[in-house]
């Protein structure tokens, strides 16, 4: 996490404002650190991965995803038990308590796009869009890495 | 009357306790018990396991293709987003932290997914990692036996959208040159301690003996 942390200033650091909320108001969701690992052409589900930190008063519920490059995103949960067995599920509605942040990285939350409407292709970005249950939405540039990426830094 | 309803509720006392007694056997020793925790059962040798499997450039391969050099087994499939991925990026982590060393020691990635992932699949995914990684696939009954052996678990599990993923044990199983079961190496563990297990297989030619 220390890695990750550090890293923030090489990566681009995203701060867009609830485009969907009726007010002007300052950006409280943060977006830090966002990245994808390239896809072998467009039949395998690709995932994403970064930081999403609420940095307002209120607590904020993470309820959706879209982007362009598939049809169908979805914020899902790996986990793996005491028996060393992986699974993965849907993770529903993610609540974000004021001042913290929800880290969707490898082996835990990620951001699952199915059906990829064209292959992600290492150096480019894509655009993915946080869809919040008070109407808010934060779109991030997610910029894509080697398959072999580890983390936001290489 | 005042009998027959005690009666009635003797039978009904007697009918609650059967339920909970079966609840609590279901729970228990019945199917709904919890998968078992504790100590993982572990891997059989490798000369103790048959299935014949082919890799990722058309040749056949089984238990005995690992024998006579350290292996790194684990199971996956190529249409995970998350866990697979980052295993494989590990292990070609942990392969490049060994340098030259890793040349020594074979690693194989079996699929739980045979009807995706054919022998091309596996080539065109594999690539992508570390050199001396190798796919393998084959029939799922071969597979099966595989995972048996390796006292491996897998399922296929529907998803939303008429798709579907697979549950499988993510860690990776280490054999020293003997064939002999070493040591797990569980799903994101750090590379301080993975490479030191990586070596320890490697440096016990004798099959786990001094």
């Amino acid at each position: 996490m220390d890695v990750v942390r550090k890293s923030l200033i090489a990566t681009a650091v995203i701060i867009a404002g609830f485009a969907g909320a009726a007010m002007a108001q300052e950006p409280t969701v943060v977006v830090e650190d966002a990245w994808s690992r390239a896809s072998i052409g467009v039949n395998r589900p690709g995932a994403a991965y970064m930081t999403v930190r609420n940095t307002g008063e209120e607590t904020e519920v993470l309820t959706g995803l879209r982007t362009d490059i598939a049809m169908m995103s979805e914020i899902h949960l790996s986990s793996t038990n005491d028996q060393g067995v992986s699974s993965m599920s849907p993770a529903g509605e993610i609540e974000i308590a004021p001042g913290e942040a929800i880290a969707l990285e490898p082996g835990g939350l990620h951001a699952m796009l199915m059906r990829l409407q064209r292959p992600m292709v290492k150096g480019e970005t894509f655009s993915l869009t946080l869809v919040f249950a008070d109407g808010g939405e934060v779109t991030v540039e997610v910029p894509v890495l080697d398959i072999a990426a580890r983390g936001p830094e290489n | 009357m005042q009998r027959r309803k005690l009666l009635g509720y003797g039978a009904a006392g007697v009918a609650v306790l059967g339920g909970t007694l079966f609840a609590g056997w279901w729970q228990v020793d019945g199917p709904g018990a919890p998968v078992p925790t504790g100590p993982r059962p572990l891997s059989l040798s490798l000369s103790a396991m048959e299935f014949r499997l082919t890799d990722h450039e058309g040749n056949a391969v089984g238990p005995e293709t690992l024998a006579g050099r350290a292996s790194m087994v684990f199971f996956g499939f190529t249409y995970c987003p998350d866990i697979c991925p980052t295993t494989l990026s590990d292990i070609s982590g942990w392969l490049d932290a060994m340098g030259e060393d890793a040349a020594a020691i074979d690693v194989v990635f079996i699929t739980v997914d045979p009807a995706r992932d054919t022998v091309e699949a596996m080539a065109e995914y594999v690539g992508n990692f570390h050199s001396a990684i190798r796919g393998w696939t084959g029939a799922p009954d071969e597979i099966a036996q595989a995972a048996e052996g390796f006292r491996a678990t897998f399922e296929k599990v529907p998803t939303d959208g008429g798709g579907y993923t697979m549950n499988h044990t993510a860690s990776v199983f280490l054999f020293d040159a003997g064939g002999r079961f070493a040591s797990t190496i569980d799903y994101h563990e750090p590379r301080e301690f993975a490479v030191p297990k990586i070596r320890r297989a490697m440096q016990d030619k004798t099959g786990g003996t001094t």
